[in-house]
């Protein structure tokens, strides 16, 4: 994969505008990609994400599909195998499960089960996450239940300018392709976003803050209240080092390992489910892979084990993490 | 409410225990953990400590008894908890676990075998009590040590129990450490945890300097030395003598000794030691490793001197087990390393190791000592170039590794070299084997360690 440097012109822009400029560029760039999802056409996206799309590039490049997720990844298999560059959204990913088997059984396959023949270079996109109030079936994190397929990469980018890098590799990239975006950081994170095209390699993670106490991996929104607690924290005297996976799978082992073998302690923070959540794999990893260096239990700051967000505003707090929660979780280790 | 003790099973496959002596009279009173008796079997002598806090009612087994493990041996009349707590203000094992993490500053030069007993040390300090409860406080420390902090404080030679924790409940962190290693080595000498260095190889510079002393916990198997009078035997010195006599009245002992050239052999140590030391975390790479190595080599081409001597015949043993006889400055303990034919230098290293660290912290279960075939003496640490060994009783025989010296040796081409040799003797019991084999065995051992060097795989 090419890594073009970002040109010196850049454009504020929230997440939203960071998906949509990319997308766009993409339709406009490559006559072979294909958007295709729920009210992705006439309504352009439940986010505004895809608005005129249809209008500039045709309803045969910007499809609106049955609610039927199966399909919507199903026919986007057969367009990537036979050529095409889709681009598939669902529309919450609370809704992806009856794709499933589309992801993990067919896409994810494709290419072993051909012996290489075929490959299948699809995008799936889909917003995620929790904190908007949108109760049991718009808040899931889903990443847990497929990062545990090889064949898969997933995408969990967290700045604007990431989104956009990011998804210029998952296009590029021969290969499926899970891209999550959190629907809480679309309009709430702005950032500069470097013109023209380029790609932010896949599977490296981000140093957003270097520190020498403790590590803390996170991704998504919980990476901007990481960020904002070990600034907190800093002003108490305690350094701690931010790192942003962007890349769920592949996962950056080597950007893990270096920080933990310099701080010697670290706390994983994700929105998702504890019980093998990402954290389960991240600390797996590291005492495979440097026990000797740890200095302190590795401690998983994530959410509990209960089905799904509660519409309450109490139960969504209470499930959700937040800066100050996620502070005292610095705090706890720091002072180990 | 009493309590019955029974004889503990200090050990896997132990049946039986011996009282060896009460440390406690019936009628006076103990506290829970302390040590009330002590129980040896075989080579093992351990102090069980009292599961309640009580008065001794009565002994069930006088000192010197047998009796099979489970056993009821004491009756401890527990006192009320209301007592217990008014007594200590918390439970005793808190108070152990705090000791250790909290432990008191160094004294100047203090090192870790003279390590502090703990505070929280609240009952009468006799000598046996202090020792137990300075290894109580060590397992705790150790227990709360992360594994950075335990690979630190090997890699800068710390001992932790003699550093001020910043951590949560005084805890020692990995900084700790380091700011401790960079005070300088005489903050901490982490005797207790320099493994191995006590048997260094021959003429090799890795022997502290407090080697002579006797070993953080070690039980002596002396008492006092005091001149004009008779010091009593304890069990473990009883049994050592009993074992002596016994093998050299019963199995005639004959000796013999090559010299060997460990020039090659001592080059590719120096050059495997530092990335052996860093692989491992510190543990130090000795000419140990590979003398077993070479004699396990040599025992599965002369089957027969890995057998022993019974009345039906030779029994020729299946298993190659080799005891590593290990002379502490007060008592003398053989543990055994397992199937030793199927580990690696690498794998025989790290076994050793932790033989012999657990037998200077006296932590030798009877597991760790039971199943020799053979044995291996590395007797050269303190100079001795050539000693007639006693057979360790039921087997064929034991080699020692003698002083690596430096002499001017006529080579093969009739040019004179400065090697490094080494002596290395032999014992056998002759009603197992005769001369013959014992010089094949001989001869086959120097072959192979004179063959090894830099270009052999750990």
């Amino acid at each position: 994969m090419a890594v073009s440097s970002p040109t010196q012109t850049t454009q504020l822009m929230n997440n939203v505008d960071a998906v949509r400029a990319t997308l766009y560029d993409a339709m406009k760039n490559d006559p072979r990609t294909v958007i295709l999802g729920e009210d992705v056409g006439a309504r352009g996206n439940v986010f505004l994400i895809t608005k005129d799309f249809a209008k500039e590039f045709g309803p045969q490049r910007v499809i609106d599909t049955p609610i039927a997720e199966a399909s919507i990844v199903g026919i986007a298999v057969g367009m990537a195998m036979e050529g095409l560059r889709p681009i598939a959204e669902i529309q919450f990913a609370d809704f992806i499960y009856p794709a499933f088997n589309q992801i993990v059984g067919e896409a994810a396959k494709t290419r072993y089960r051909s012996n290489g023949e075929y490959t299948c270079p699809l995008v799936i996109r889909t917003p995620y996450g929790g904190g908007v109030r949108g109760a049991l079936s718009h808040s899931v994190s889903i990443e847990a239940l497929f990062y545990h397929v090889p064949g898969l990469k997933i995408l969990a980018p967290a700045f604007p300018a990431d989104v956009k890098g990011l998804l210029n590799a998952a296009i590029d990239d021969p290969d499926p392709v899970l891209f999550l975006e959190h629907k809480k950081t679309y309009r709430l994170i702005k950032g500069e976003v470097p013109d023209g095209h380029y790609t932010i390699p896949i599977g490296k993670a981000n140093v957003l803050k270097e520190g020498t106490q403790l590590s803390v991996v996170s991704y998504g929104l919980y990476v901007h209240w990481a960020l904002e607690a070990a600034q907190q924290l800093e002003a108490e005297g305690i350094s701690v080092e931010v790192i942003d996976l962007r890349s769920i799978r592949p996962m950056d082992r080597t950007t893990i390992l270096q920080s933990v073998e310099k701080t010697r302690k670290l706390l994983i923070v994700h929105e998702d489910n504890k019980f093998g959540g990402i954290g389960a794999e991240i600390s797996a990893m590291v005492a495979e892979e440097a026990l000797f260096s740890l200095d302190a239990p590795i401690r998983r700051h994530c959410a509990p084990d209960v089905p799904a967000m509660g519409y309450a505003e109490p139960l969504e707090h209470e499930y959700m993490s937040s800066p100050a929660k996620i502070a005292d979780a610095m705090r706890e280790l720091a002072r180990f | 409410m009493a309590t019955t003790i029974t004889m503990p099973q200090l050990g896997e496959t132990v049946t039986e225990g011996t009282v060896a002596q009460w440390l406690k009279k019936p009628g006076e009173s103990v506290e829970k953990y302390e040590a009330f008796v002590e129980v040896s079997t075989d080579k093992v002598n351990a102090e069980v400590p009292a599961p309640v806090t009580g008065t001794l009612r009565e002994v069930l087994v006088k000192e010197g008894e047998t009796v099979a493990t489970g056993t009821p041996i004491a009756i401890i009349d527990e006192v009320g908890a209301a007592t217990q707590s008014n007594a200590h203000g918390t439970e005793p094992t808190q108070q152990v676990a705090n000791a250790a993490a909290a432990p008191p500053k160094p004294s100047n030069g203090s090192t870790a075998h003279a390590a502090p007993a703990p505070q929280a040390a609240h009952t009468a300090p006799t000598p046996a009590r202090h020792a137990e409860l300075d290894i109580a406080g060590l397992e705790a420390a150790l227990r709360m040590a992360s594994p950075a902090v335990r690979k630190l404080a090997r890699e800068h030679r710390i001992d932790i129990r003699a550093l001020q924790g910043s951590g949560a409940n005084g805890r020692v962190t990995a900084q700790d450490v380091l700011t401790a290693a960079q005070m300088g080595p005489a903050a901490a000498v982490g005797q207790a945890i320099a493994i191995g260095t006590n048997f260094g190889a021959t003429g090799a510079p890795v022997m502290p300097p407090t080697h002579a002393k006797p070993p953080a916990g070690g039980t002596s198997t002396y008492g006092e030395p005091i001149p004009g009078t008779t010091i009593p035997l304890n069990q473990a010195r009883r049994i050592i003598a009993q074992r002596m006599v016994e093998s050299k009245h019963t199995a005639p002992h004959a000796w013999s000794m090559v010299e060997v050239d460990v020039t090659n052999l001592w080059k590719w140590r120096q050059r495997e030691k530092d990335k052996f030391d860093h692989e491992t975390g510190g543990l130090k790479l000795t000419m140990l490793p590979f003398f077993i190595r070479a004699v396990v080599e040599s025992l599965a081409a002369f089957p027969l001197m890995n057998a022993r001597f019974t009345d039906e015949g030779i029994y020729v043993n299946k298993d190659v087990n080799i005891g590593i006889a290990i002379g502490l400055a007060t008592n003398l303990v053989v543990p055994v390393v397992k199937h030793a034919d199927q580990l690696s230098i690498k794998g025989l290293a790290v076994a050793s190791a932790q033989l012999i660290d657990k037998a200077r912290r006296n932590k030798l279960g009877v597991d760790d000592l039971a199943g020799g075939t053979f044995t291996v003496n590395n007797n050269g640490s303190n100079g001795s170039i050539a000693s007639a060994p006693i057979i360790n009783g039921g087997q064929a025989g034991i080699v020692t590794m003698e002083a690596m010296v430096k002499r001017p040796v006529v080579t093969a081409d009739d040019a004179i070299a400065i090697r490094s040799m080494m002596n290395v003797c032999l014992s056998l019991d002759h009603r197992v084997v005769d001369g013959y084999v014992a010089s094949g065995f001989l001869a086959d051992l120097k072959r192979r360690l004179e063959a090894m060097g830099p270009t052999g795989v750990l």
